[in-house]
């Protein structure tokens, strides 16, 4: 279980244009649910985000991961716990490596980075076996520069990559909000598959209400910093495009 | 022919170097001119102590150890005091000239009749084909080792570090640390280079770095030139590129001082045959 508590957080802190981005945030994020925090700009939900991944540290509060305290330790510390996909579909891979070396990084997210040559035979397989599931046809071209891959292949394999290496949380920053409308179908679906694959806690943030409406097992919306509501998703709730927008 | 020989056994000598300025510049992303002063550091510490008789192999831990240092000096100045990498470089280079003078006390020393790595390590009788084999086997080590380094998991993540550090910290790993390695290696291969080369000439002196770091971009660039043309992204070629890089480099000085020019006009020479590749380089990619 993943858990914030009392999350405060402010910028340009005692100047006349201070910002609070984080006011009191309380929020419990249980095994296998997949949480869309829908918010307006500058509703503090990328802070949220930011706090989790340690981009940022927030001025008060306590957050935990199966109640380890992780909420001072460093971002690449947390990557122990925590795997994330970028709103830009560049940043989550590296262009002058080969798509077998960026699966590599990823696969190691959570161990040791050692002296071994870890781009094995069986590794190589593993890879293209999971790249092939794409069908994008890039399971032949595992020894391309990914630099060479569009926007939206690029974030096809971020989304694979993120569950290379075990993750008690995946963090999505509007995965698909950069890309051309039938791409960002194909993501969303993909994201979604692989969150109900590997039955991660995930946490998407959006500000697209059709995604909202479509995806995710709870809805968390933000509004000014705080949390204004927090809806489970069933058969009784399930709160369509237009009901989220009357809420927003 | 004498001299052409001479200029690809410099060559190879400088590949070390050349290598390093390829981690420091190509693989992290970061301009770092401590070369200057990391190469004579390798070289004064090589002439001190072997003519003080310390065994080979302890001179070259000692010199090496000695770059590495340099370029950790350089990385923590760029990262704990938050100084742009170029003039940290530039502090430390500056700073490696008085620390140089004085662990020479003087400011050349000729290894007159100690023994070097050459006269240690003899293979044949002739001392040119004895040279030109410790020197091959030397640099074809270093390649190897550095491709293999590049390849592994960590080399990795080094690699990454310079194209992507916002993924390289989410992917668990910290890129202070990855640029301080990579510094520290950079300049360690710096210091190597003076190793060889104070014993390649029989002397070390106060001036030799001036202008390396220069000879060490025109090495990679002519490297990545080459590599262009060859369209490779292969670590090992373009590691053997920079060696090639390196010896090409000393070629067309060699070539341009047979021509007859005053020697006065090397740096300036050096200096115009770099423009030249950075120019046709940039030619090469605005074109594609």
């Amino acid at each position: 279980m993943i858990e914030l508590q009392s999350i405060h957080k402010s910028f340009h802190r005692g100047e006349a244009a201070e910002v609070r981005a984080l006011n009191n945030i309380n929020l419990q994020f249980k095994k296998g649910e997949f949480v869309i925090v829908l918010g307006a700009n500058g509703s503090g939900k990328s802070t949220l985000l930011n706090v989790l991944s340690g981009t940022t540290l927030p001025d008060e509060g306590k957050i935990t991961i199966d109640s380890t305290d992780i909420t001072m330790l460093p971002e690449f510390r947390r990557s122990k716990w925590i795997s994330r996909v970028f709103q830009n579909p560049l940043a989550g891979t590296v262009s002058e490596l080969t798509i077998l070396e960026n699966f590599r990084l990823a696969a190691i997210r959570a161990h040791p980075k050692k002296l071994i040559l870890g781009s094995t035979g069986r590794f190589r397989s593993l890879v293209r076996d999971k790249i092939a599931g794409l069908n994008l046809g890039l399971e032949n071209k595992v020894e391309a520069l990914m630099g060479t891959l569009s926007g939206g292949q690029r974030q096809a394999l971020t989304l694979l990559m993120a569950v290379m290496d075990d993750a008690a949380l995946l963090l999505l920053d509007e995965p698909a909000a950069a890309l051309d409308p039938k791409t960002s179908v194909t993501i969303m679906q993909l994201a979604e598959k692989i969150i109900r694959e590997h039955q991660l806690t995930a946490i998407l943030v959006t500000h697209n209400l059709k995604d909202a409406a479509m995806y995710g097992s709870r809805i968390v919306l933000m509004s000014e910093g705080s949390i204004t509501k927090d809806v489970l998703k069933n058969e009784t709730s399930h709160p369509d495009a237009v009901s989220l927008f009357e809420w927003f | 022919m004498d001299f052409y020989s001479a200029a690809l056994l410099q060559g190879l000598g400088y590949a070390a170097m050349g290598l390093g300025i390829y981690i420091s510049l190509r693989i992290f992303n970061i301009p770092d001119i401590t070369t200057d002063g990391s190469f004579t550091l390798g070289g004064v510490i090589t002439a001190v102590l072997i003519t003080s008789g310390l065994a080979n192999g302890l001179v070259f831990t000692v010199a090496v150890t000695g770059g590495a240092l340099a370029g950790l000096a350089t990385g923590l100045i760029h990262m704990r005091l938050k100084v742009n990498p170029l003039l940290a470089g530039i502090l430390v280079m500056t700073a490696l000239y008085s620390v140089n003078l004085s662990i020479m006390g003087r400011s050349n020393l000729p290894l007159m009749n100690t023994p070097t790595i050459f006269d240690s390590l003899a293979f044949t009788s002739d001392p040119l084909i004895n040279k030109w084999i410790i020197f091959l086997a030397i640099t074809l080590l270093i390649c190897g080792m550095l491709t293999w380094l590049l390849k592994t998991d960590y080399g990795i993540v080094m690699r990454a570090t310079g194209n992507n550090e916002q993924m390289v910290r989410a992917a668990g790993s910290n890129t202070g640390t990855m640029k301080l390695a990579g510094l520290a290696l950079a300049n360690a291969l710096t210091a190597m280079s003076g190793y060889l080369l104070v014993q390649y000439q029989g002397f070390a002196d106060i001036n030799m770095g001036i202008g390396i770091v220069i000879s060490g971009l025109a090495a990679v660039m002519i490297g990545e030139a080459l590599g262009h043309l060859f369209k490779t992204h292969k670590i090992l070629y373009h590691v053997l590129l920079v060696v090639g890089g390196c010896i090409l480099f000393r070629l067309i000085l060699a070539f341009t001082l047979s021509l007859g020019l005053n020697p006065n006009y090397l740096k300036l020479v050096t200096a115009l045959i770099v423009l030249f590749v950075l120019m046709v380089t940039r030619f090469k990619t605005s074109v594609r």
